[in-house]
């Protein structure tokens, strides 16, 4: 159950009366990333790399959002940042990630919510007054607010985005597959040719989720990193 | 703010406390039970990865297949949203004209069919002539809107005695091109033997005299200039670009 604390303790030396001395706590730590959580973040990780590079050199056989007839180029995706090889390569491997990445997105949705754990990074109106404090904390080297949860009123906001983009990609993704079978979705992104334009944007806005999400990593340390693989962190700020 | 003080009170009632030790230890369980993480590493080695990718791109096409529904149509357009004729990309996987002698050009029918042989493109239109206009989409992403005509392949099956309980329809073209359908989309009621573009004969690099136009697949299972028509249990070839990698049901 996240949330748990444990208290680290370090056993005594005996009194020089020869008495047990009580045991003194050095740490804290919560247990914040269940398994569950854990497991489809790492899996996710690997399937939207994959997702991402195939999904380029699919891009790369046709990189417009025009008439085939004159073709108008977009931008040349370098080979060297897909995978896949070819388009028909890029489509084995797009196809069978995507499986694999609705599959753990399916399972950390349940998950959240059946857990109740969704809390943890549902950002919603209680968190809005939060907001405003920890972007001048951020961006304008404003005081640091003291944290009482987990996630941050942004942290949440972020994730929370980021949940959302996820679905928006695979939604995305079945209207430009299955323009037929799936011809609602197409419709209500506009046609054909706008969920194109929006699987593609979508992906720029997860890679843009993915580079604050990584600098974040990055600056908050080790401690913090560990507790995804672990789930239990230690020293919290709260 | 109630939400809080039931955390807090859980906070206290888990408090446990452990050493260091034991500490270490219950991180290092923790992270082995994310060793199925690993197993992803599988498509990473070249021996598997041909084989796994092969299984995901048989798996999305068996999902397909369960997505596909025979009553679902194709979106249709109006005559406003056609791209002209000469705006319709021309792709084939060789030449554009195989030089089909279309004064002789017959199709040659076989398999479970209770009337095999050549059949004549005037019989093909002596069917019932539907014209649609629909979006024809490519594997590599783009899409043209165009006006198709021609003879459902159902009304075809129907007149040639085609067993339709069969799994297959398969097709030869002049090209050397080859392509299978799916029972099912081979009877939806979009899936045409199309002699005509724009209310005009086929041209050559259209796929005259006669071709598939299957709004409901991607565009290289639209197999041109059309020779044999087979119908059958068992699939002997797959599809040129099936053969080369890409899905083989791949219905839209």
């Amino acid at each position: 159950m996240s949330g748990t604390v444990i208290e680290i303790i370090q056993a005594q030396p005996k009194t020089a009366e020869g008495e047990e001395a009580p045991p003194v706590v050095v740490a804290r730590a919560v247990y914040e990333h269940p398994f569950i959580v854990r497991l489809c973040h790492w899996i996710n990780s690997v399937a939207l790399f994959v997702m991402v590079g195939s999904g380029l050199q699919i891009f790369r056989a046709f990189p417009s959002f025009g008439a085939k007839i004159p073709q108008k180029d977009l931008l040349h995706w370098p080979k060297a940042f897909a995978i896949g090889g070819w388009l028909g390569g890029a489509l084995q491997w797009h196809l069978t990630f995507m499986w694999i990445y609705i599959a753990t997105g399916l399972l950390y949705v349940c998950y959240q919510l059946f857990s109740g754990n969704y809390r943890q990074v549902l950002f919603t109106h209680r968190d809005i007054p939060g907001v405003w404090p920890m972007v001048k904390h951020y961006f304008f080297f404003g005081p640091k607010p003291p944290l009482r949860e987990a996630y941050n009123p942004l942290q949440k906001q972020a994730y929370t985005t980021a949940i959302v983009l996820g679905v928006l990609s695979v939604l995305t993704g079945f209207a430009v597959w299955k323009p037929v079978q799936f011809s609602w979705l197409g419709w209500l992104m506009g046609g054909f040719h706008w969920a194109r334009i929006w699987h593609f944007a979508v992906m720029w806005a997860i890679l843009g989720f993915m580079l604050g999400h990584l600098v974040m990593v990055v600056l908050h340390g080790w401690n913090n990193f560990v507790s995804m693989l672990t789930g239990w962190k230690k020293d919290p700020e709260y | 703010m109630k939400n809080e003080g039931g955390k807090n009170n859980d906070r206290n009632r888990n408090d446990r406390q452990v050493d260091e030790k034991k500490f270490r230890q219950i991180g290092r369980r923790e992270l082995l039970k994310l060793t199925p993480v690993l197993a992803l590493g599988a498509f990473a080695i070249p021996k598997l990865q041909e084989g796994l990718l092969k299984k995901g791109l048989g798996f999305s096409d068996w999902a397909s297949a369960r997505m596909f529904r025979s009553g679902q149509l194709a979106p249709t357009f109006e005559n406003a949203d056609l791209a002209p004729l000469q705006k319709f990309p021309i792709n084939g996987y060789d030449v554009d004209d195989p030089g089909v002698d279309l004064e002789h050009w017959t199709l040659t029918v076989s398999g479970a069919v209770q009337k095999p042989g050549e059949y004549k493109l005037a019989q093909v239109q002596s069917l019932p002539r539907y014209r649609q206009n629909t979006r024809h989409i490519c594997v590599e992403g783009w899409d043209v809107i165009g006006r198709f005509g021609g003879a459902r392949l159902s009304d075809f099956l129907n007149a040639i005695g085609a067993d339709t309980s069969a799994r297959y329809v398969t097709v030869n073209c002049a090209d050397d091109y080859y392509e299978s359908l799916d029972m099912a989309t081979a009877l939806h009621p979009q899936t045409l033997l199309c002699y005509e573009m724009y209310e005009q004969p086929l041209t050559r690099e259209h796929g005259a005299p006669l071709r598939l136009q299957i709004p409901t697949k991607v565009g290289y299972k639209q197999a041109k200039y059309l020779t044999d028509l087979k119908v059958t249990n068992v699939l002997e070839r797959v599809g040129y670009w099936e053969d080369q990698g890409y899905s083989w049901f791949y219905g839209l």
